[in-house]
């Protein structure tokens, strides 16, 4: 569970600057910056200062979040330091600048270091041969099978092929053969012979999750990835190695072959699967979800998310999604209805409720706005109120063992308190002594939370919301059917107090609504409240009312979020 | 004339002499140590003291010792990077994993003179402050492994080798480590790894460089056994006195693995410089000449990577005349020195002082394919030009020895060459595996052209598909069926 802390660090001690000159262009670089996996700080290099420079040095074994190891030899640039004398002092040009030596050996611009006064030069005609050099040593043996990789369209030999690949091969000898379709594991499948060993994978399952997994045999032009003999590539973040994989060698066994990637809408989202919030790019085509990635970002996740998680999509499309708005005719029977009816109905019943005699039991899965929504019913209705807390193993990484996304959203909008599910018990008891006459649901069983059938029973109304169907939504009287995460937008509050936004990838199915939508239309007529009818609006209307979102706007969010204190 | 000088080599094949201690002992072994333990600091008239640690690595420097394994890098100028202010240990390694081929000297001093080895590396390691010293051993010498772990252990129980050396308060430990037969291992950041248990895939420098970030994230030395011997003869006749062997700027003795179709193939120790090409070829006193009635056609000088000689090349040297002045001569191949630097300015280099002769008898191009094959099959694969480039190059020349080729394999080999040295790769084996193809085709092009263009006219006699460089389109295909 999170900590009642602010996650908002301290900013790092100025570091020293230098300037170097990227393609003649001036630039001032820290001296230096933290590394990936230690986080000390080292030498800046060459292909960070470039990328300030906003100058793209291509590169395959190269990620800014793995150890470096130089391997793939793309990223090689030209470069000049400033000539010294034989007093080691600076030679002058006789324009008084300085007089740059230039080095006669090129230099892998991810592994060296940049130094005062350095030029780096990235695009002369010797960068762009030995670039050409490289990527058809990488491609002799590839099998160029692009028509049927999965990789096709978001890889980086296509792409670098179309800056420096030649039309034709000159490369008259036979392919080096390797293993095809390597069942790594439960849930990755290897092509060796797509593979172009940047060892990306092997370092992120060594130093990011510290699985020692994969490695590579053989030798030469006959080096082979492999994971070690008996060992299954099976730890939880096995699918980040497709990601960062900048070929066709590692496929996802759940994505391979069942979409070309550029038919994929992409949808800024955030994964619902735990407290942490990562966030994620929904990939999807005609409102079918296809997959989920992670997206950068450094605050939360950095470029990774846990296999559990990422798979965690296919209920969104499941065909017993609840699809139709219902409400009683007799006891135990109810009818499709429309939402405006269903809706009027609710208002009318609640606001004839007697102070105290509803109680809310919302999901720590919805929306920071829905929530607040709720809250303002609860506070009208003189409401019970509480949420559900669903806990599980959490790890090192990103894991964490709070499984609902929202459960400070929660808090905040002061639907449930510090120990979430305290209250349960007492709504429990409150039905049972028919104090409680209405209970509304929103997307959770509460059957399996200590108010079973019989108690469900007593109750005079039961509103409930969900996407599936379970023990409560069987027995409501107003089925509200809600909308998946994919299917809405709004935002979570992660456990370290991270506000994030998702936008919508997929239409709802059948009748469903987003939640915000109709608890918008609830709220207004139970308590005249009104000015939310867009998610922007209802987002800003909420920071203003609630003491943590204070400042926040929905705009103001971006794709990162922003952390508030909790 | 030229003369064999026996340094290295002094004992070693002298009847009688065997690989133990005693008779190490006999012809005057460990007093180059001992008299290394005894030295004094040395004050001098700032009140300030050098150490004898530092009086040694001073005297190395003065010396001009320069590494025996193939790059020929100033032996105290590689100590003086170290990092001594670390606080981490600094460690030494005896890179004992000759493999370059036609080279044969360290095997030598390793099987027959095991002590003096050891000697150097104790004096070495004593020079720089290191109690943890490795010989990482080819896999192949398993009996030099043998031989030196029980030289080891004498030298153990005569406290050269333990704790408090020769009541010195001195500790040092020396392990020696097989490889498992990989020439890569010999390149020192891929024994590093290799040491550490891992793959021999060498570091990227910067930063990992030895002196700095070495075995165990430690400062380390890499030398040869080659080079380690000297350290001992350099303590006990002096830097100076070293200095004087050879010619400037390339000091002391070097043994050469001279191999080929000469008469007397075999290692030779001459002073550097002291003896040209031609001599070690042709003196009856080393090679003794081509077998009768060949004519030499060409000459590795370095071990096998490195650029060859045609027989009857001419190079301009500059030489710096008795008055200073610089002059440029033209001198023939036979006639270089062989040095570090002569052979460096004709384009080639000394390497592991591995000669290897080629008579008129030579198929060019199969001796190139051979070569190749080695590189391929030893390239570590882990950086893309060498890993593609190597077995590719094989692969062409495979295909031109098995009549196979074509008249412009020999552009197409030069331009794949010319895609992986020169800073490319990793490590220097970029060089090694391109250098051959580069020199000997850009040497010998009209006999990979020839070979090419017959087997072209044989194709077409015999009415065969040229090799394509692109596979047949599709409708030729459906043609063909």
């Amino acid at each position: 569970m999170s900590t009642a802390t602010t996650t908002e660090t301290t900013p790092a001690p100025a570091v020293e600057k230098i300037k170097v000159k990227v393609d003649g262009r001036e630039i001032e670089v820290p001296k230096t910056m933290p590394d990936p996996i230690s986080g000390k700080p080292i030498p800046t290099t060459m292909i960070q200062a470039c990328a300030q420079s906003n100058v793209d040095v291509p590169h395959y074994c190269y990620h800014p979040k793995l150890p470096v190891v130089g391997n793939c030899r793309m990223c090689l640039v030209e470069y000049g330091t400033p000539a010294l004398g034989p007093d080691r002092k600076p030679v002058m040009n006789a324009d008084g600048t300085p007089k740059i030596a230039k080095s006669p050996r090129p230099a892998i611009a991810c592994a060296t270091p940049v130094s005062p006064g350095m030029e780096i030069y990235t695009n002369t005609p010797g960068v762009k041969q030995m670039r050409e050099g490289v990527l058809e040593f990488l491609l002799i043996n590839h099998p160029l099978d692009c028509p049927i990789c999965d990789q096709a369209g978001e890889c980086k030999l296509q792409e670098y092929s179309v800056d420096y690949g030649q039309s034709s091969s000159r490369f008259v000898e036979p392919k080096v053969h390797k293993p095809k379709a390597v069942d790594l594991g439960p849930r990755i499948v290897l092509d060796d012979e797509r593979c172009i060993l940047c060892t990306r994978c092997i370092r992120f399952s060594k130093d990011i999750v510290g699985d020692d997994a994969l490695g590579i045999v053989n030798r030469g032009s006959y080096n082979t990835l492999t994971a070690y003999p008996g060992k299954v590539f099976d730890n939880n973040y096995t699918l980040n190695t497709v990601d960062i994989c900048p070929v066709g060698a590692l496929t996802s066994k759940d994505f391979r072959f069942k979409m070309r990637v550029w038919f994929l809408k992409e949808t800024k989202s955030v994964c619902t699967s735990c407290a942490t919030g990562c966030n994620i790019i929904i990939g999807s085509r005609e409102e079918k979800i296809y997959r989920y990635e992670p997206r950068q970002n450094d605050a939360v996740n950095s470029c990774w998310m846990c296999d559990s998680g990422r798979l965690n999509y296919k209920w969104v499309g499941r065909e017993d999604r609840l699809t139709d708005v219902r409400r009683p005719v007799e006891p135990g029977k109810s009818e499709k209805t429309t939402w405006n009816a269903a809706i009027n109905e609710i208002s009318r019943k609640l606001k004839s409720t007697a102070s105290g005699s509803v109680a809310i039991v919302a999901s720590a899965r919805q929306t920071n706005e829905e929530l607040w929504l709720l809250s303002k019913l609860k506070s009208k209705l003189g409401a019970l109120s509480d949420s559900i807390p669903r806990t599980g193993e959490g790890d090192k990484l990103l894991v964490n063992a709070d499984r609902n996304p929202n459960t400070n959203g929660a808090r905040l909008t002061g639907i449930c308190f510090t120990e979430m599910g305290s209250n349960l018990p007492q709504i429990a008891a409150g039905i049972s002594s028919g104090k409680i006459k209405t209970l509304i649901v929103f997307g959770e069983d509460v059957t399996r939370h200590g108010i079973g059938l019989d108690l469900l029973g007593k109750l005079d109304t039961l509103i409930v919301s969900d996407i599936l169907p379970n023990g409560t939504t069987r027995l409501a009287h107003y089925l509200l059917p809600g909308c998946a995460h994919a299917e809405k937008r709004g935002t979570f509050t992660n456990a370290k107090g991270r506000v994030q936004k998702f936008m919508k990838a997929v239409e709802p199915p059948g009748d469903s609504r987003a939640e915000w939508e109709f608890l918008h239309d609830l709220v207004f007529n139970v308590t005249g409240q009104d000015g939310f009818l867009t998610i922007e609006g209802l987002f800003n209307e909420m920071a203003k009312d609630v003491p943590a979102f204070k400042g926040l706007t929905w705009a103001g969010l971006g794709d990162g979020g922003a952390t508030v204190q909790i | 004339m030229a003369q064999e000088y026996k340094l290295i080599l002094k004992y070693a094949d002298e009847p009688g002499y065997t690989p133990d201690a005693e008779c190490y002992l006999r012809h005057g072994g460990y007093e180059p140590l001992k008299k290394a333990m005894a030295m004094k600091p040395k004050d001098l008239p700032d009140g300030k003291k050098i150490l004898p640690q530092e009086q040694i690595r001073e005297d190395v420097k003065i010396s001009g010792l320069r590494g025996r394994g193939g790059a020929g890098f100033s032996c105290g100028l590689k100590w003086s990077f170290v990092d001594r202010k670390s606080g981490k240990p600094i460690y030494l390694i005896c890179n004992a994993d000759e493999s370059e081929p036609g080279t044969f000297k360290d095997r030598q001093i390793m099987y027959k003179d095991p002590h003096q080895l050891i000697e150097g590396m104790i004096i070495a390691c004593y020079a720089n402050d290191v109690h943890l010293a490795y010989i990482y051993i080819r896999g192949e010498m398993a009996d030099g492994a043998k031989i030196l772990n029980r030289a080891l252990a004498e030298a153990r129980s005569k406290n050269f080798l333990g704790k408090n050396i020769l009541g010195s308060g001195y500790d040092l430990e020396i392990h020696v480590h097989r490889g498992a037969g990989a020439y890569i291992c010999g390149e020192e950041t891929g024994l590093i790894e290799s040491l550490e248990g891992k793959r021999p895939y060498p570091r990227i420098k910067p930063p990992y460089f030895p002196a700095v970030l070495g075995l165990w994230m430690c400062p380390t030395i890499v030398n040869n056994v080659e080079t380690l011997c000297n350290v001992k003869h350099i303590v006990a006749m002096s830097g100076a006195e070293f200095a004087k062997l050879g010619t400037p700027n390339n000091t002391g003795t070097r043994i050469v693995s001279l191999s080929g179709h000469v008469k007397k193939p075999g290692y030779y120790e001459i002073e550097v410089g002291k003896a040209t090409i031609g001599e070690l070829i042709n003196d009856p006193k080393f090679g003794g000449g081509l077998r009768d009635g060949r004519k030499l056609k060409a000459v590795i000088p370095g071990g096998s990577s490195a650029k060859v000689f045609k027989a009857g090349e001419k190079f301009k040297l500059k030489k710096k005349g008795a008055d200073g002045q610089m002059t440029e001569q033209e001198v023939d191949m036979l006639d270089l020195p062989y040095d570090f630097d002569s052979l460096i300015a004709a384009g080639s280099m000394s390497g592991s002082s591995a000669i290897i002769v080629m008579d008129d008898t030579t198929d060019i191009v199969e001796a190139l394919a051979n070569i190749a094959v080695f590189y391929a099959h030893e390239s570590c694969g882990q950086c893309t030009p060498c890993r593609e480039g190597s077995l590719w190059m094989s692969k062409a020349l495979d295909r031109l020895t098995h009549g196979e080729g074509r008249a412009t394999d020999a552009d197409y080999l030069v331009k794949i060459a010319d895609n992986i040295p020169g800073g490319r790769t990793i490590c220097a084996f970029g060089e090694a595996c391109s250098w051959p193809v580069q020199s000997f085709v850009g040497k010998f092009k009209d006999e990979f052209v020839a070979r090419g263009k017959a087997d072209e006219e044989r194709r077409a006699r015999e009415n065969v598909q040229p090799i394509a460089a692109t596979p047949p389109e599709r409708h030729e295909l459906a043609a063909a069926h």
